[in-house]
């Protein structure tokens, strides 16, 4: 065993254990933080695929705010008192859970099956350059994706835009 | 395994010994020096008893914390109230990794950095953790089950995810320049001569990234998530002993780093007049990491400084500041340097274009929003300058 | 490490988050499962883009990632706003089309 694939073990049972502690807890806000620690395990699988700054980008963006607006949220609508109340019955549950892992079966026979000759070859390729990883990012983001990269924008503001029709509309209604 | 790098392994081992136990002690310190500083401000004398000068006080007081009884108050939510002090220390103390606290040591034949970690993303790292930060605040409060400190812990948060913005956007600019994302580059690329640090480069970027920073750190004047008068202390309310200790370590150290990156992203690192360079391979190592400690602690004074010259910020204040102000500082800084940097490529026009396009953003800020103020009663000092004026035409 | 694994730990991620919007009643629950499989998804993005020894897969992740925080935006103020008129956030008890 290589330091990679403990890593990657390591990260890769943290994460999928977090995600299942996520879909499990009762209280909204012990789901949150597993998502939290999910997502930190899951930016430890980007380092080790060397995606240094999507690591980060993870970090900031899905830990940094993304969860700290879910925390703030539930933390204002006092969510953990609601939780307990209105769980689906047993019977739907485990049907819910048998198609689950149906799909888990038919994504890894996917995952396995799928054509990936290129997979060892190039990573020998890939880590070298690793190093120029952000600088690559910001030379295809900027060139050839730079029209998704406008609308990605446009899509922002339309979420800003929305949100604040959402909450005006709220407390006119209220007054 | 073949050509296992020993030698790098061993002198990581010791910069992060060194590191941590330099932040511990920085945090006594700094307690001490707080203390003391803001006694000497406001004319008194402050704790001088335990010691020579009360140097020992932060020792005296770090043992009371330890012999005092760990107290669980019975409605906190366990799990998380245990959990809340580790989750604010923990990124105070793994931030200072990426931070070059001096140029290098040659020992052995090998070329040591003065740094834990040279990662080719430092400053997005940074970003990252200090993100993280909020999680120990508003965890605690909520974990608190108070309805103090969730007030606190909730003012924070908005608080740090407004203020993160400035905070990410103000770098852009000196990032542009350096092209480089690791700090020691930034760094490195700083002369030797104060006029060519970047503060003079991106001086409204650095206005706002340090406001940013207090912020960020919830130092005065932005400390509403623990206003002691108005909260009882905010989130740590319910908090006593070690774990009360633990938040006050990584208030402390999140000042100490905060300064530290504000040295090496605008003010030169390690650099002071060519002095860095004077004397041998390993001298000038120990001179440059002296010169980037001066630097950081004369900028923690002015943390103490700031907190007793300036009042508190009300809450809707502090957003409009944030939002209103430093954003669009942060926002034009971007625009400015990119524009003159490729169509001039001098720092002296970047930096002067970077100021006036600064003054007309607040300006103009500031103009909407004395047209827009509501009729209201109140007596005005006209003498000040046009940004505290506009910032009290706010409420 | 080859690149099986990362699609396979990609595809159970993905499958947790399904069960997850399937058998969770609790609004915010659901949501937290779907940010799951975007990010299981992401995954999948850097691995493919780690082989392939190219970076457009991590730019895809970038734009995966602000729609996601559009998404998050939205769906809380739409959350919070159903919370505010019918003081739940259960999926089944908010069927009705009226507000």
């Amino acid at each position: 065993m290589n330091p990679e694939q403990i890593l990657f073990i390591l990260f890769g049972a943290v994460s999928l254990i977090g995600a299942i502690a996520v879909i499990s807890f009762r209280h909204p806000i012990y789901s949150a933080l597993s998502l939290i620690v999910t997502f930190f395990a899951q930016a430890g699988l980007f380092i080790l695929l060397g995606a240094h700054f999507v690591a980060a980008v993870q970090v900031i963006v899905y830990a940094g705010a993304i969860m700290v607006l879910f925390l703030f949220v539930i933390m204002l609508l006092n969510l953990g008192t609601l939780s307990a109340k209105g769980a689906i019955s047993g019977k739907l549950k485990g049907f819910a859970v048998i198609l689950g892992i149906l799909l888990a079966i038919e994504g890894v026979y996917i995952a396995v099956k799928a054509p990936n000759d290129p997979a060892d070859a190039s990573a020998e390729t890939a880590i070298e350059s690793v190093s120029t990883t952000t600088y690559n990012i910001g030379e295809l983001l900027f060139n050839e994706y730079l029209l998704p990269f406008e609308v990605t924008s446009l899509i922002l503001l339309a979420a800003l835009i929305g949100v604040i029709v959402l909450v005006k509309r709220e407390s006119q209604e209220e007054s | 395994m073949e050509n296992f790098p020993l030698f790098l392994i061993i002198s990581s081992a010791v910069k992060i010994l060194i590191i941590v136990h330099m932040l511990l002690i920085g945090v006594m310190i700094m307690i001490w020096a707080e203390r003391r500083v803001s006694g000497w401000m406001q004319d008194r004398l402050g704790p001088n008893r335990v010691g020579p000068q009360g140097l020992l006080q932060p020792v005296a007081d770090g043992l009371k914390f330890m012999f005092k009884e760990d107290l669980i108050p019975n409605h906190v939510d366990k799990p998380l109230y245990v959990l809340a002090p580790a989750m604010l220390l923990v990124p105070a103390l793994v931030v200072v990794a990426v931070v070059p606290f001096g140029s290098s040591i040659e020992l052995f034949g090998e070329t040591i950095n003065l740094q834990i970690a040279d990662i080719n993303i430092g400053i997005l790292y940074i970003l990252a953790i200090t993100s993280l930060g909020v999680y120990g605040v508003v965890l605690g409060a909520w974990a608190s089950n108070n309805k103090y400190s969730l007030l606190g812990g909730l003012r924070s948060s908005a608080q740090m995810i407004s203020y993160e913005l400035t905070l990410g956007l103000a770098i852009i600019g000196v990032l542009m320049l350096t092209s480089s994302l690791s700090l020691r580059t930034i760094a490195i690329e700083q002369g030797a001569y104060p006029w060519q640090w970047n503060f003079l480069i991106h001086f409204p970027a650095f206005l706002a990234f340090t406001t940013a920073m207090f912020a960020e750190t919830n130092r005065l004047p932005f400390d509403l998530a623990e206003a002691e008068q108005e909260l009882v202390a905010g989130y740590h309310t319910e908090y006593s002993s070690m774990k009360f200790a633990m938040f006050f370590m990584a208030e402390y150290m999140n000042m100490i780093v905060g300064s530290a990156v504000v040295v090496t992203l605008f003010l030169g690192g390690w650099h002071f007049f060519g002095l860095e360079n004077v004397g041998g391979p390993v001298w000038s190592g120990l001179i440059s990491f002296g010169i980037f400690f001066v630097k950081t602690a004369i900028f923690l004074f002015v943390f103490i400084w700031v907190r007793w010259t300036l009042p508190r910020f009300r809450y809707d204040q502090l957003m409009n500041f944030g939002w209103k102000f430093l954003l669009p500082v942060a926002l034009t800084s971007i625009v400015v340097t990119g524009a003159l940097w490729i169509t001039t490529g001098s720092r002296l026009v970047v930096g002067i274009g970077n100021v006036i396009a600064a003054f007309i953003v607040v300006s103009i800020v500031a103009g909407l929003l004395v047209m827009n103020k509501t009729p209201e009663p109140a007596i005005r000092d006209d003498d000040s300058q046009i940004t505290p004026s506009a910032l009290d035409a706010i409420e | 490490m080859a690149l099986e694994y990362y699609l396979v730990l990609s595809a159970l991620l993905f499958t947790t988050g399904v069960i997850g919007v399937l058998i969770r009643r609790n609004a915010i629950i659901i949501f937290m499962c779907i940010e799951l499989m975007l990010n299981a998804a992401n995954l999948a993005f850097v691995a493919i883009s780690r082989s392939l020894g190219e970076a457009s897969g991590q730019v895809f992740v970038i734009f995966v990632m602000a729609v996601a925080a559009a998404e998050v935006a939205i769906g809380l103020a739409i959350i919070v706003s159903v919370f505010k008129h019918r003081q739940t956030i259960n999926v089944d008890e908010v069927n009705s089309l009226k507000g």
